[in-house]
């Protein structure tokens, strides 16, 4: 029997997000119930709802798990190496300071080997936000301990529990002279939004810090279940207190989260202070830099 | 294009090696260099900070090696031209981003004013012993240019070379300076603006959508484009497709390694760069580079004029070395003499390509001061015999 030939034209619906994404670079490698994707979404909203150029936006990743985030943005993106997306982010910024620069990376990669980087960016107030998915590990390598490991926590090159004390990364921001430093976990999204949209507007070094679940190493390792449970433990022991003394928010395993907002100050930037200087030595024969090159 | 007369000290000057590579690479259009202080290179970027405020541009002192070898990336992709300035233990330093840089396809200059090694050796005395190092440095096979001044004057010359073969190829250009050459002071004629020749960056003519990043020309060269002009281009020092995106297999890898070393390999005949002397009839060639070139060639003067065949071949591009050239000379020559401060690495090439056809005689000096004359005729005379 014949049927008639019924062409139904279906809406092409899509995610009004997904522009923000290199859609041919999808699936992601990130494993289920990890936060990254969460963050990233949260980001992307921020940019979203802020209607941001992304022709003036570069994003710049380190190595890692979140080291990937780079490469999935429908944007100037560069993966660097291992550590030093922040030298790498200076450089792109201060070649063009019309530029938003941001860096998104994970918490060895910015902490341990890119430590260095971090301190003196800060201590210069290089105009850049960098974004660090703290899950407390070396997901990309299997599970490591890593600088942000709760003390107590189980890792492949901590098998009996760590027993080195972590940094307390909004008190590090904060100290090396950060103008902006929050912290949110992936169980936060909203706050997480406009934390992004704060970060993206401010001018100077800002830094955000973002809890994320590893389901596959971290959370496993130390029997902590899966990524809902981990939301679950974000949902129930985070405090929000914005305006924190930051000396007070350092991580404890599965204890109390603080999270909030808890710097948000002015300070001449790197750029802004050379211009200054240098307006000041030379006078009218001093023209202040950050015109494009067209070269 | 010419070089842009704001950077251009036109005129004579009484300076040293290192100042004269700094007005070198402002007169190549240089706008941003990013460097950690070590002796004995740190004149080029005082020199740099002091001189950039005026012309335009950005100086920054970054808080190590590491950091100064990748800031000069990120400016490259945001459209400077770019460079870093070091010695040994810096550059040691620098090697990961040497490679991200060669993987990347990013122009960029990276100086080293050499010292004795290895650690932290002889800082303030010379040697040439990061020659190997500069070719093979990086893990990963990829392949790069480097020149060898041996006067300030050349200090200038060749480091707007050094920038247009960067551009040229998209390549890390090592400027291979030594602790005698950086800091002795001769006279340096600077040219006005108009007779220097400055390679711009090749920017792509396409527009967004149809360009990739990696699709190389029929030099093998891609087209490059810069952050924020719309390309959304993904950099990644992954192996990468076309496209620039991650491409994790071996047929991937296999294309793309391959072109990185081909853009060279296949274009080293036209980056052949010697000085000869007396070569049509030598018996015996000396082949040196750099600061020791200066004494080779009283030595060879005075052989020449004990009455000896002998000829001299310097080379002021080291690296890709001159292969074919080297390999005519092995055919009718008896014998290769050659002095450089280390103790044998650029000899290691001459044999290689000499494959036994004439005897390759090494005259090592392990650094700290230059050779005596004596020592390289000795030599001559003994393979002349």
């Amino acid at each position: 029997m014949s049927s008639a030939a019924v062409n139904i034209e279906l809406p092409q619906l899509q995610n009004p997000l997904m522009q923000y994404l290199r859609q041919d670079r999808i699936p992601h490698i990130w494993c289920p119930g990890c936060g990254i994707g969460t963050s990233l979404n949260a980001f992307i909203r921020a940019l979203d709802e802020m209607q941001f150029d992304l022709n003036k936006l570069a994003v710049i990743s380190g190595i890692g798990c979140t080291g990937r985030v780079a490469g999935y943005l429908n944007v100037d993106s560069f993966h660097t190496t291992h550590g030093r997306a922040i030298p790498f982010a200076t450089g792109l910024k201060l070649g063009n300071p019309d530029l938003k620069v941001v860096v998104y990376s994970g918490d060895g990669d910015l902490f341990a080997i890119g430590g260095n980087h971090f301190i003196h960016a800060a201590r210069r107030n290089m105009d850049l936000m960098v974004v660090c998915v703290n899950n407390f590990t070396y997901g990309m390598t299997g599970g490591q301990v890593a600088p942000t490991t709760p003390l107590g926590a189980t890792q492949t090159t901590m098998p009996y529990g760590n027993f080195e004390p972590p940094f307390n990364l909004p008190y590090l921001a904060d100290s090396c002279g950060a103008v902006y430093v929050a912290r949110w976990t992936v169980y936060h999204v909203r706050q997480l939004t406009r934390a992004f949209k704060e970060g993206l507007s401010k001018k100077g070094f800002v830094f955000i810090e973002v809890l994320s679940p590893c389901p596959t190493l971290y959370s496993r390792r130390n029997r902590l279940g899966d990524g809902v449970e981990q939301l679950k433990y974000y949902k129930e022991r985070s405090v929000v207190k914005n305006g924190a003394d930051t000396r007070e928010v350092g991580l404890t395993f599965q204890g109390d989260i603080v999270v909030g907002t808890f710097v948000n100050r002015e300070r001449p930037t790197w750029l802004d202070a050379m211009n200054e200087h240098f307006s000041q030595r030379f006078g009218d024969r001093y023209q202040r830099y950050g015109v494009r090159h067209e070269d | 294009m010419h070089a842009d007369p704001k950077g251009v000290l036109t005129g004579l000057h009484f300076i040293d090696g290192d100042h004269a590579a700094c007005e070198g690479a402002i007169a190549a259009g240089c706008r941003f260099a990013a460097g950690y202080p070590i002796t004995p290179s740190t004149e080029v970027v005082e020199r740099f900070a002091a001189r950039i405020p005026l012309v335009g541009g950005v100086f920054i002192q970054m808080e190590d090696e590491i950091a100064s070898s990748i800031a000069i990336l990120g400016a490259a992709w945001a459209g400077h031209k770019v460079m870093t300035v070091t010695s040994g233990p810096g550059l040691s330093l620098m090697m990961e981003h040497i490679g991200y840089a060669a993987m990347t396809e990013t122009p960029c200059v990276f100086v080293d004013v050499q010292r004795g090694g290895p650690s932290t050796g002889l800082p303030t005395l010379p040697a040439q012993a990061d020659m190997m190092q500069v070719r093979w440095g990086s893990h990963g096979d990829y392949n790069i240019i480097a020149l060898s001044p041996n006067s300030p004057q050349e200090c200038f010359d060749l480091m707007i070379k050094a920038f247009n073969l960067a551009e040229l190829y998209r390549t890390p250009v090592f400027f291979m300076m030594d602790e005698v050459v950086g800091h002795m002071t001769e006279r340096v004629a600077i040219p006005r603006p108009e007779d220097i020749e400055v390679v711009p960056r090749r920017w792509t003519s396409r527009k967004p959508g149809e360009y990739k990043a990696y699709e190389p020309g029929e030099d093998l060269v891609p087209e490059m484009v810069k952050a924020g002009d719309g390309y959304r281009v993904h950099v990644t020092g992954l192996t990468h497709d076309e496209r620039g995106y991650p491409a994790m297999n071996p047929q991937a890898q296999d294309k793309l390694v391959r072109r990185l070393v081909d853009k060279i390999r296949k274009n080293a005949h036209k980056l052949v760069d010697v000085r000869g002397e007396n070569l049509e009839d030598a018996d015996v060639v000396v082949i040196s580079y750099g600061i020791t070139s200066r004494i080779a060639a009283a030595a060879v003067e005075e052989a020449r004029a004990a009455g000896l065949k002998v000829g001299h071949l310097r080379l002021v591009i080291v690296w890709p070395f001159p292969e074919q050239l080297v390999a005519e000379l092995a055919s009718r020559v008896k014998a290769f003499v050659v002095p450089e401060l280390n103790l044998g690495q650029m000899v290691r090439e001459v044999e290689r390509v000499v494959a036994g056809r004439a005897q390759v005689v090494s005259v090592p000096h392990a650094g700290g001061t230059v050779h005596q004359v004596e020592d390289i005729l000795a030599k001559i005379l003994e393979v002349a015999k």
